[in-house]
């Protein structure tokens, strides 16, 4: 692969930490659990979903609901996009209305995935609010679209990429920073 | 996973079981949108579907139709009955038409075998095969093959049997070609006249027997008999089908138990199918109806994607 300059900006343990802390940020922010949800955005913010779901079981000993999001069809670049995306099945099988949906995603950029999301939500309902959590802010942002719950802060060059492996799909557990050559 | 870079869906002869699979995998995500309480996806926003029926249907153009709204495309619907087709113009022509307004999809309804394929060769805009003459009707097998799939979970060593006009049916042919593509053994059952010569070429098992037709069969699918077309004797009276080849209750006694019961409608009771058994626990008729938008959903998506990549 034409890279250089990669570095590793977190391991397996500073992930784990980050969703720790989301977790408690989440619990603190919205005090009656009952109300909260969490929704993954296809594909990996899918499996960082399932472990906020998993920490927060832990700590509190409720099972959220959890609804996963594919966000293909409201894209706005769908019409252009030169790799043909695939689509894949969205599943919110509880009423989304009162509750404080937690939208759950890896890294945020442009926003425009995060606007697009917003769109296919609203075709479900009307929630109470729409809270964003993502892994990784790196900022350079198209659209008036901020985090809730940040794992951490990367700055980036606009030549970078930003890589997140996760165990589930990617068989280690890493987020790297890589420039194209 | 296989790339769709089609601008057409013209039939499934042409396509490789990579690529069926991929409009079958990309259908069961579209499931999903119908159940929802607004049932509607922006992704063909500002696209113009253009529905061209040269023979009657409610079933399919109205599929079409609903699957192009829950895409978010503008659908118009051409009745060549009261259209400048009736004073002559070529489908070529009608298709020149419909690409200078600017539309993106034709889908296209013929009574002439090759007509979606001559008027995909003469426009540069999509074009969807909803059944021509005796050639082909993709979208149809798809979604029987998706029902199938449903159903049973797989499609791969399933013993499907397609009973009826074999000859004058595309619904058959463009069930061949996908249910052999993936692997599942065909087997047709007609009156001797109603079956094609060299039938077996397309790697089914040929018989004039129902009893046989039905013996293990995991499916059967029954096809309309299209008494509108009934201009030779090679046409047995519906009467004397229903006692040869009817699907009754009876029939199904020494079937598999389970054996699924699809029809691609409009049935005709009394006369390929009973009452009972179009009505009864082994019928999925109505699923195929469902399962029929989810399948046109993808192609409209597909085929729109392959457009813009080009």
């Amino acid at each position: 692969m034409p890279f250089k300059n990669i570095r590793e900006i977190m391991n397996g343990q500073s992930i784990e930490n980050a969703l720790t802390r989301i977790s408690h940020e989440i619990i603190e922010h919205n005090t009656d659990t009952s109300e909260i949800a969490i929704v993954g955005i296809r594909t990996r913010g899918e499996y960082l979903a399932n472990r906020l779901v998993a920490i927060i079981e832990n700590m509190k000993g409720v099972k959220l609901p959890l609804g996963l999001l594919d966000i293909t069809l409201y894209r706005d670049d769908l019409m252009h996009a030169h790799s043909q995306p695939v689509v894949h099945e969205t599943k919110i099988d509880f009423d989304i209305s009162k509750k404080n949906i937690i939208l759950v995603d890896d890294v945020l950029y442009t926003g425009r995935t995060i606007r697009a999301a917003l769109d296919a939500f609203i075709d479900f309902g009307r929630p109470k609010s729409i809270q964003l959590a993502v892994l990784v802010d790196r900022g350079h942002r198209e659209l008036p679209i901020r985090a809730d719950y940040v794992g951490k802060n990367i700055p980036t060059s606009q030549k970078e990429t930003v890589i997140v492996k996760l165990d589930e799909i990617d068989k280690q557990e890493q987020v790297l920073v890589q420039e194209q050559r | 996973m296989a790339k769709w870079n089609q601008k057409d869906l013209l039939g499934l002869e042409n396509l490789s079981s990579e690529q069926i699979e991929l409009i079958l995998s990309t259908a069961e995500s579209f499931r999903e949108i119908s159940t929802r309480g607004i049932k509607k996806v922006p992704t063909l926003r500002g696209k113009t579907v253009v529905n061209l029926f040269y023979e009657p249907s409610t079933r399919t153009r109205v599929s079409f139709e609903i699957a192009a709204k829950r895409l978010s495309a503008d659908v118009i619907n051409i009745n060549t009955e009261t259209s400048s087709v009736k004073k002559g113009e070529t489908l070529i022509d009608t298709g020149l038409s419909i690409q200078a307004l600017k539309a993106d999809v034709i889908v296209v309804r013929h009574n002439a075998s090759g007509a979606a394929a001559m008027l995909a060769r003469h426009v540069d805009i999509s074009v969807v095969n909803a059944g021509d003459g005796w050639h082909e009707h993709p979208t149809q097998a798809l979604l029987d093959i998706f029902t199938l799939k449903q159903k049973l979970g797989h499609i791969k060593g399933l013993k499907v049997s397609i009973v009826g006009d074999i000859a004058h049916s595309r619904v058959a042919r463009s069930n061949i070609w996908g249910l052999t593509k993936l692997g599942a053994e065909v087997t047709v059952c007609a009156p001797e006249l109603l079956i094609p010569p060299e039938i077996e070429k397309m790697g089914v098992s040929v018989t004039s027997s129902i009893e046989r037709a039905l013996a293990g069969a995991d499916a059967v699918n029954v096809l309309r008999m299209q008494f509108e077309r009934d201009t030779d004797t090679a046409f047995p009276k519906q009467l004397e089908y229903f006692r040869n080849f009817a699907i009754t209750e009876e029939r199904l006694k020494k079937a598999k138990k389970d054996i699924i019961v699809m029809h691609p409608g409009p049935i005709n009771r009394g006369t390929e199918i009973s009452s009972a058994v179009a009505d009864g626990k082994n019928s999925v008729i109505l699923d195929q109806v469902t399962n029929g938008i989810a399948i046109r959903m993808a192609v409209l998506f597909l085929i729109s994607q392959a457009r813009r990549a080009q």
